[in-house]
């Protein structure tokens, strides 16, 4: 196309008028694409040449024993840790390697983390404004006005984790498990392609495990759910594909029911009663 | 907008009211009252308190990042003392030839120091709208630099807390020095007037006074608004748990040096206010000492709570005015004794003692029930 | 005139050959300072010389006196006599000759002995030579060090027989090159070679002339000689650069210590560490006021005294205020500073305001001195030692017994270790004892290079956080190190920069510097000192 043509055209999109941070591209396969990734601590490798791939809209439980490097792995697709070597891809056109939390966390990344993390003086409403997909600069925040739409979607997500009732509390007096849910829910209005949850269920009672093993399942499809777990039931409950970690590196992966019979895995589980 | 947004609140209402009545009262009892009745309140009593007032504006800054941020800043007597040397400058270039040495150009110490023309950094300062404008410029200057280095890094916590502290130490040793052009050890002192007016005038030093108090208002409503905006809970939310806000997406740094050179600004205007009313800016007020007191007036008062700030400001002045005219050795033994007292048991300040009495739970608990109120 | 010429060292050498053989009449005493009372100007030198000559064990005294302007004959009797207090109206005198009292005089009764300054330096070099035939050999060495550049024709003959004959090598050395520069004075380019390695300033300015002499040969191999000089000196100027550095750092690194090991253990800010420097400052000042006359045996015992006192006052602090604020690092910082000046404040009231001077026993003054432009101060030296015996106890402390290895449990995870049955308040307190004491083991080394006074903590506050920044925390060698470099920096950066500006240069650094390495020079690694 000529110049002038493209000039003419009164639908042409010129390059400059796209946005520059460009959706994630999961055309091509996965959404999130680990290889020959290690990571050493003084000499103590915890990622040791990892390759892992989750496919877009894909519920994946990864378990392991203690020290086999789960949450170190989600440290590195957070931006938290740098690896020493290989590549992690989000989809296939950002480099996650080269970005640091906020850019990661804005390009649909969240995280929950081990021991629950809320901002204990805010109330459960304020938090959930913070987590709130929106243009989190300074001066836009400095600004920043709660529309009636913001609104809905709080009462939404409220809704979703059970926290109506709570929503003008400050978050340091929630149960654990409640901390727990609030924590999914800020996760929620962040509204990730992919949500990196760290044992989401510890300390939570049998029906609140049932409730949040409901929510996860929910959330596939729409959105990939990375579930470290180390309780055996919840996971089996969630009926997904399972990748064993074990010593910084990929151990096994399949069903539940395949994965529990692989000998290697048992022999690392060996009395834990997988 | 989020400036106007503290003016609908109860407490800054009842804040800024009272703040107006002693202001009122002050003007009263200096004017109405002639001089030598019981009830009249001299010059120098109006200025001091114009200066305690510039000392609450400096204690609200220090509050804005360490109460919401939780920035232990050791060096906010800097931005203080940056400020107060700026309108300083100005003042110097003010006298003019009434100078000991008459010269016209030169203030006193240079003419002194054998110097033939003026450095480069005094251009301007002649000019009270550039003075005024580097009051602003230059402490937000160095908090923007100190700032990103330090938050780029994420220097937090103790280490911050240090580092501020060396910034303070290290500009205290260079303007010292007489080859800064600051008028080393003697700093700047016998100004004659500002902006025309006289400062040996009564109505110019109660004018002056007004400017404070209008000025801490100024200052109060911009921390408020910051505060109540997203922002402010954005800071919090930061202060609780930074590696949980970065997860957010939010840039921490950047807020954390938004609301520091906000801060260092506000510290600049206290600083250039207090100076005509002192008649004297030096090096001592870049001492560690002075910025880790100002820290304390925020402790006593109440941390996070920006009126406590302008209430320990005002009480602790207030008792070392009292004490070292008393008893001159007892001051720092009170000051090292209140440091301990207040840490170990009033972590809340005096405004948690307020809040307590009146059997009430904390402020933002209800400032909350009333927006539930109002959604 | 002439005849003095050659004469002159005929006679130096008799007098240095025979020193003994000459009678020690009265007359002849009386003959000879007669002589040079009323010798002309021009014949003085004559005068001295045959004084000098007659081996007269008063002749030393003579000469002295006579170059002192303290040498008078009394008008009455014509008795010479010296003064020994010249002040009011009479004057006391002793007779010249005998030796006897002879109390006050009339001044207008004396009559000064007249001498000018070409004929004092010759005495002066007269008596070194003199000086060099003395029992002592310390003062023989001397005596041979000052004649360096003092050597003229008359002298140097006689020079020469003394340095075959001398049998200390460094005086021979002193006067080779004593007669080296002479020779250098007077055109000689052989003699050159002597004076290359040449560190003494007598010697550089002798050659100094010589190169800008018109002697194109003498000039050139001057300038050669003196460049190989300059580049020894500058050698020399490096070594003591960084001594000086070394020693400021060794005291940068031990103020720092304490604080390192609070800080890196329980993750206290402990603002009163200077106070607690001084303290141990004050225990060397106090020691000396117990044991007046002893300042070598005080010092000594202030070292354990210091140790107690100020880790007594450590345990205070930590039971009554840091006990209360686990877990509050700020809190604990405002709380420290507030005893911080409680302590300065007492001291001030209680002992005085004013600095005290805290004496320096002998076995620490003077300096060990390597060549002439390189000496080390002893108390640096020592000071040095010091600091780096401390540490190795304290490493000692911290490998090798059960304390230490607690405090690095504890340091590392505070929870495992108390799970695992060790009670952490115990070790909070012994390791907050252990750091307070080492703060008063830096003051008694301070005691000996600063002043101490209430303001001394005050000092050295900022200098020892930033020593713990750099090094990282909760790392002995890392402090160490992070104490000599900065010490060094401070004084490769002084002499350009000055003082001040080399202090601010250094902390605009050490911000810089953390940048790159937030945690230090030699930070802790790992999953535990992530989070």
């Amino acid at each position: 196309m000529s110049l002038i043509s493209e000039l003419t055209d009164r639908e042409h999109v010129f390059d400059f008028l796209t946005p520059a941070a460009s959706p994630v591209d999961v055309r091509h396969g996965p959404i999130l694409y680990m290889e020959d990734v290690t990571v050493s601590f003084d000499g103590f490798r915890a990622i040791d040449e990892l390759t892992l791939t989750i496919n877009d809209g894909e519920l994946r439980c990864i378990i392991g024993p203690n020290g086999a490097g789960k949450t170190t792995m989600m440290d590195i697709i957070t931006g938290k840790t740098r690896p020493d070597t290989g590549s992690v891809w989000f989809g296939s056109r950002h480099n996650l390697l080269t970005m640091n939390e906020p850019d990661i966390a804005s390009l649909g990344i969240g995280r929950k983390f081990q021991k629950p993390t809320v901002f204990e003086a805010l109330t459960v409403f304020e938090n959930l404004e913070l987590a709130m997909a929106a243009d989190k600069r300074v001066f836009p925040t400095l600004t920043a006005k709660l529309t009636g739409e913001h609104r809905e979607r709080i009462d939404e997500v409220l809704e979703m984790t059970g926290l109506q009732e709570l929503r003008w509390r400050t978050a340091g007096v929630l149960s654990h498990g409640q901390k727990q849910w609030l924590e999914i829910g800020m996760l929620l209005m962040q509204r990730p392609r992919l949500l990196l949850v760290d044992e989401p269920v510890a300390g939570m009672t049998e029906q609140e495990m049932e409730r949040t093993a409901e929510l996860l399942t929910s959330l596939a499809g729409k959105q990939s759910v990375v579930v470290v777990e180390h309780d055996m039931g919840f996971v089996r409950s969630l009926a997904r594909t399972v990748t064993v970690l074990h010593q910084g590196s990929v151990l096994a992966e399949g069903s539940m029911d395949e994965v529990s019979k692989d000998p290697k895995v048992v022999e690392v589980y060996l009395g834990e009663g997988i | 907008m989020w400036l106007t947004q503290p003016l609908n609140e109860k407490s800054t209402r009842l804040f800024l009211g009272l703040l107006g009545a002693a202001l009122a009262l002050v003007t009263i009892l200096h004017l109405v009252f002639p001089q030598g009745h019981p009830m009249h309140m001299s010059i120098y009593t109006v200025s001091l308190m114009g200066k305690y007032l510039s000392y609450a504006l400096l204690a609200v800054a220090v509050d804005l990042v360490w109460g919401y941020l939780g920035m232990l800043s050791l060096g906010h007597g800097a931005f203080f003392a940056i400020g107060g040397y700026a309108m300083g400058m100005y003042l110097m270039r003010q006298i003019g030839t009434r100078g000991e040495y008459g010269h016209p150009v030169l203030p006193d110490f240079m003419v002194f120091l054998n110097w033939d023309s003026l450095p480069w950094y005094w251009y301007g300062f002649d000019m009270a709208w550039f003075a005024f404008a580097m009051v602003l410029i230059a402490p937000a200057a160095l908090a923007m630099v100190f700032g990103y280095l330090a938050f780029r890094s994420r220097v937090t916590g103790v280490y911050l807390s240090i580092m501020t502290q060396a910034l303070t130490f290290a500009l205290m040793l260079a303007f010292y020095r007489n080859e800064m052009g600051f008028g080393g050890n003697n700093g700047f002192t016998d100004f004659k007037d500002l902006l025309g007016f006289s400062l040996s005038t009564d109505a110019t030093r109660l004018g002056l006074f007004i400017a404070t108090g209008v000025a801490l208002a100024i200052g109060y409503v911009i921390c408020r608004g910051i505060v109540l905006s997203k922002l402010g809970r954005v800071s919090i939310a930061t202060r609780d748990a930074e590696a949980r806000t970065r997860f957010l997406g939010y840039r921490v740094e950047r807020v954390q040096l938004f609301v520091f050179t906000v801060s260092a600004m506000l510290a600049g205007v206290a600083g250039a206010l207090y100076v005509p009313q002192a008649g004297i800016i030096n090096p001592n007020q870049f001492s560690p000492i002075f910025s880790i007191e100002v820290v304390l007036w925020v402790a006593l008062g109440g941390r996070a709570t920006l009126y406590g700030a302008v209430i320990g400001a005002l009480v602790v002045n207030y008792a070392k005015s009292v004490f070292t005219g008393i008893m001159p050795e007892a001051w720092l033994f009170a000051l090292g004794a209140l440091f301990v007292l207040v840490t170990v048991f009033l972590p809340q300040g005096l405004a948690g003692v307020l809040a307590k009495l009146r059997g009430k739970g904390s402020d933002d608990e209800k400032d909350l029930t009333e927006k539930e109120a109002a959604a | 005139m002439s005849i003095r010429r050659w004469l002159e060292p005929i006679l130096i050498v008799c007098l240095l050959i025979w020193p003994c053989m000459a009678a020690s009449a009265e007359a002849d005493g009386q003959a000879l300072l007669t002589e040079l009372a009323e010798a002309p100007a021009s014949g003085k030198a004559a005068a001295i010389t045959a004084i000098a000559e007659s081996g007269d064990p008063r002749a030393r005294h003579w000469l002295q006196a006579f170059a002192d302007n303290k040498l008078s004959r009394m008008d009455d009797s014509g008795r010479f006599v010296v003064v020994l207090e010249n002040r009011g109206r009479d004057w006391t005198v002793e007779d010249a000759l005998t030796g006897e009292a002879i109390g006050e005089v009339s001044r207008r009764n004396l009559n000064r002995v007249r001498i000018n300054n070409s004929l004092r330096s010759r005495i002066g070099n007269i008596l070194g030579l003199l000086d060099l035939k003395v029992d002592d050999p310390a003062k023989r060495r001397e005596a041979a060090r000052e004649l360096r550049g003092e050597v003229d024709a008359v002298m140097a003959e006689s020079v020469e027989s003394l340095m075959e004959s001398a049998e200390d090598e460094d005086v021979r050395d002193y006067l080779a090159e004593a007669l080296a520069i002479h020779r250098v004075q007077r055109g000689d380019v052989s003699a050159i070679d002597t004076l290359r390695g040449s560190l003494s300033s007598e010697a550089r300015s002798a050659l100094n002339k010589a190169a800008s002499s018109d002697d194109p040969e003498l000039a050139s191999a001057a300038s050669e000689a003196l460049t190989s000089i300059e580049q020894l000196l500058k050698i020399n100027n490096a070594a003591e650069t960084l001594y000086f550095g070394l020693s400021l750092g060794s005291v940068l690194a031990l103020a720092a210590v304490g604080l390192a090991i609070t800080f890196g253990v329980m993750g206290v800010i402990n603002m009163a560490h200077g106070e607690l420097i001084m303290l141990g400052a004050y225990s060397a000042w106090g020691m000396q006021q117990l044991l007046p006359g002893q300042p070598g045996l005080a010092l000594v015992l202030a070292v354990p005294v210091g140790f107690m006192v100020s880790a007594s006052a450590g345990i205070v602090i930590e039971r009554s205020i840091i006990q209360f604020l686990k877990g509050r690092p700020l809190e604990t910082l405002l709380a420290t500073f507030g005893v911080s000046l409680i302590l300065q404040q007492l001291v001030r009231t209680v002992i005085s305001p004013l600095n005290r001077t805290v004496v320096t026993p002998e076995w620490m003054s003077g300096s060990l001195m390597i060549n002439e432009a390189l000496s080390l101060t002893f108390n640096r030296l020592y000071i040095l030692g010091f600091a780096l015996a401390v540490f190795a106890a304290l490493l000692l402390v911290m490998r090798r017994t059960r304390l230490g290895l607690e405090v690095r449990a504890v340091t590392q995870n505070r929870a495992m270790a108390r799970s695992m049955g060790i009670r952490a308040t115990r070790v909070d307190i012994m390791t907050f004892a252990l750091g307070s004491g080492v703060a008063g083991l830096a003051g008694v080394a301070l005691s000996q290079i600063t002043n101490v006074g209430p303001n001394l903590g005050q000092n050295y506050i900022v200098d020892s956080f930033m020593v713990v920044v750099f090094g990282g925390v909760g790392n002995l060698l890392g402090t160490l190190v992070a104490g000599l470099s900065l010490g060094t920096i401070n004084q490769l950066l002084e002499p350009w920069a000055g003082a001040v500006l080399a202090k601010v240069m250094v902390l605009v650094f050490i911000i810089l510097f953390i940048q790159k390495r937030p945690r230090g020079l030699f930070p802790q690694k790992g999953r535990a000192a992530e989070g």
